[in-house]
């Protein structure tokens, strides 16, 4: 299909049971073939925009439409099969069990003829870069394979539109480099529209014709080469949280306690794996692990998808038996509650943990568990049975810190990606764990949430805490970390991200 | 889906078409529904148990799927032994334990039937992968394509649900909340996996429709499901089975048609 022309006129979408339009007023004109990077402040619309493209919002029961946009020209919800769209999550975009068959979807939904269905899975996969075999399994692939073949099942449909919803925002730097080229050769081949939303503009912005800024209130804040944007409002988008080239946030920190400062966890001959459903052992993702957590510094764990961080974060926070070897507790971390207790933390009760080891999981998902901002926060406290106004007198604060006070009534599920990392950082901060372990705290995060992040952890540090964090982040291994582990390279890496 | 799958598209049965081994199945079990007696499920049974070895199954992968059905098929015998209708002389008889002719009878004949009807379903669904099914469902058997391929893809996320149930355990004991009472705390999770469970499945009915999923065009295959005389052999086996379970069991007259026991 030949490359598709995108135009707006007035365009709004108001999302059903919502007050406010997403994007409003919005006009815009993308030339057949151009290749546009998509930014703006989180809430101005850049995912419902490439929605919209991708005709995918629904009919009347799921929201209000206003204006007109159309691709090629078709209005977009009614131009099925000519725009593309990758969205973020590598899990969520897997169709069917083999990796041949997720490909030729789209085209047997589209009523391409049986026989020419396969040529074209097989263009879309050499074009991607992705060579398994079609009858692979799709659940055996590493999160930036499974974005190629997300991207793989796009280019098969031959749109003359692609559009990407950042597409690399859940992949180690490796993954990112894999997924980006593989777009650019796939664009440089079929000659397709690009629209991507990404707000890690290095990763895009040598790749891109032209940056246009979402304004916040509706209608575009900035259009241009990408030079000019980031010349003329690099201020304005770098305090909307994009990652302005030149302008990452270096915030200044206190200094860390020395290295021989005590050590509140530590392994010994560790070697940590998880069970697969049904079976008796663990598979060990890594051994021979020594670290020691100290009070006032932090812990990177760094190294290459599927090498058994998140596992490590876990067991050394107690909540997963090691494969082998031990965690041990040092005598202040047995000491720091109620009263004294045993040396395996996985032994310690629910409520013991609290005060001497807080988690923050990589995905907020699976850790919100209450129905509003404020109940979130105090959970902790109240399962430590503080009594009413000493939880109120944690709660507080913390929400004004995190600048959620606005926000205390809300469902924490309605939150941005942002808002709700903040949150249960927050929400373990709460207990005042003595050791904080956090799994890829920055992924994904916005550069004002970053920010806020690596000045929140220095503070923690310059307060005694001993951080123990698993993270791809260069940037916050470069800024923050006072001491590093680097697991080494996996044989195969299933499983996807961490 | 190793989990489910054995012998995935190689061997003598993998090869067969997913549809004909649904009807084979169908037609060994459901004659064995209609009565309750020994004879006809042994005869279905026995039958089933001499074709199995051509079917070239590895016996430990056979073994793993199928001893769950031997425990249950033996504990609903062993509770027929002690409970099931009287007749016949007497062997044992204390409160309201009744061990009879009559109770030892019936024993046998459910354990045979448990066996009969659940050994050719577990062999032949466990050789078929779910993708196939799915394929000869909507072009063979012409179930409405929407359901069948939204339900394909449905499945695959059930694998995903239970990491969620492990991860989310693991963050309720991080968070201190793990020391609840066991109901409290199956019921805070189940609720927090039937949320989580929601958001996947409306993340990938997005995927989907962006691939023009449910687009207003006729559905094309790219896997077309064929029917081949190994499948006609297969049903005709299944029908062979059933018309001598059903037939010797008549000729014998120990049929017994379950609604006039």
């Amino acid at each position: 299909m030949s490359a598709a022309a995108v135009r707006a006129r007035g365009w709004g979408w108001r999302h059903a049971g919502r007050g406010r339009f997403a994007v409003d007023g919005l006009d815009l004109d993308i030339a057949p073939g151009e290749r546009v990077l998509l930014l703006g402040a989180s809430g101005a619309g850049k995912s419902t925009l490439l929605r919209g493209l991708a005709g995918v919002l629904g009919g009347d029961e799921d929201g209000e439409e206003r204006g007109e946009l159309t691709v090629g020209d078709r209005p977009a919800s009614r131009a099925r099969g000519v725009a593309g769209l990758v969205l973020q999550d590598p899990d969520s975009q897997v169709v069917l069990a083999r990796v041949g068959d997720d490909v030729a979807f789209g085209c047997e939904n589209l009523g391409v003829a049986a026989d020419e269905i396969w040529p074209r899975v097989g263009d879309a996969l050499d074009a991607v870069g992705l060579r398994v075999g079609l009858e692979h399994a799709t659940s055996a692939l590493s999160g930036g394979q499974k974005q190629r073949l997300a991207l793989a099942g796009a280019l098969a449909m031959r749109p003359g539109l692609l559009l990407l919803d950042e597409p690399t925002a859940n992949l180690d730097p490796a993954g990112v480099v894999e997924v980006r080229d593989a777009v650019i050769a796939a664009v440089a081949a079929t000659g397709a529209t690009l629209v991507v939303v990404e707000h890690r503009v290095d990763v895009w912005a040598a790749h891109v014709d032209r940056v246009v800024v979402l304004a916040a209130g509706g209608g575009v804040l900035a259009d241009g080469a990408p030079d000019t944007v980031f010349r003329t409002h690099g201020d304005v988008l770098a305090e909307t949280g994009v990652w302005v080239p030149g302008r990452h946030p270096h915030p200044a920190l206190t200094a860390a306690a020395d290295a021989a400062s005590p050590a509140l966890l530590s392994t010994h001959g560790l070697a940590v794996g998880r069970r697969p459903f049904g079976a008796r052992e663990a598979v060990v993702a890594a051994s021979g692990i020594a670290l020691a957590a100290r009070a006032g510094r932090v812990l990177a764990v760094t190294g290459p998808n599927g090498v058994g961080k998140s596992t490590l974060a876990l067991t050394v926070a107690g909540l997963l038996a090691p494969a082998a070897g031990a965690v041990v507790a040092s005598d202040e971390l047995r000491a720091a509650g109620r009263a004294t207790i045993g040396p395996d933390p996985l032994r310690w009760r629910s409520r013991e943990l609290l005060t001497r080891i807080g988690t923050v999981f990589q995905s907020p998902d699976h850790q919100l568990a209450a129905r509003t901002v404020r109940g979130e926060l105090e959970i902790g406290p109240r399962a430590l049975r503080l009594p009413p106004a000493e939880v109120a007198a944690r709660v507080d604060p913390l929400l004004e810190e995190m600048g959620m006070s606005r926000l205390a009534a809300v469902n924490p599920f309605t939150l941005s990606g942002g808002e709700k990392r903040r949150l249960t950082v927050a929400a373990a901060l709460a207990t005042r764990p003595r050791v904080l372990v956090l799994d890829e705290p920055t992924f994904g995060q916005d550069a004002r949430t970053w920010e806020q992040l690596v000045r929140l952890l220095g503070d923690l540090r310059a307060a005694g805490t001993a951080i123990v964090t698993v993270t791809h982040d260069e940037a916050l291994v470069a800024q923050l970390a006072d001491d590093v582990v680097a697991l080494g390279a996996a044989a195969s890496a299933p499983g996807g991200v961490g | 889906m190793s989990l489910a799958t054995l012998d995935e598209r190689t061997g003598v049965l993998g090869r067969r078409n997913a549809l004909a081994k649904l009807v084979a199945a169908t037609v060994v079990g459901v004659p064995l529904l209609l009565s309750i007696d020994p004879v006809s499920a042994a005869v279905a049974l026995a039958a089933v148990l001499v074709l199995l070895p051509f079917a070239r199954l590895s016996a430990r992968g056979l073994w793993l799927r199928l001893w769950p059905i031997v425990v249950s098929a033996l504990m609903a015998a062993a509770a027929t032994v002690l409970y099931g209708r009287a007749g016949g002389e007497t062997y044992l008889q204390w409160g309201l334990v009744h061990v009879s002719d009559g109770s030892l009878l019936l024993a046998a004949a459910i354990a045979l039937r448990v066996l009969a009807i659940a050994v050719p379903s577990v062999v032949l669904f466990a050789t078929t992968d779910p993708t196939d099914l799915a394929d000869a469902l909507a072009q063979l058997a012409k179930l409405p394509a929407r359901f069948v391929i939204g339900a394909l893809a449905g499945m695959r996320l059930v694998g995903l649900l239970i990491d969620d149930w492990n991860e989310l355990a693991r963050a309720r004991r991080a968070r201190g909340i793990a020391d609840n009472g066991r109901v409290r705390r199956f019921l805070g999770q189940a609720f927090a996996v039937f949320v989580l469970a929601i958001r996947r499945g409306s993340d990938l009915a997005t995927a989907m429709e962006a691939r023009g999923f449910d687009a207003p065009v006729t559905r094309t295959w790219a896997r077309t499901s064929r029917l081949t005389a190994g499948d006609a052999v297969l049903v005709l086996l299944g029908l062979a089975v059933a018309a001598a379970s059903v037939g010797i069991a008549l000729v014998t007259g120990s049929w017994r048609f379950v609604l006039t026991l």
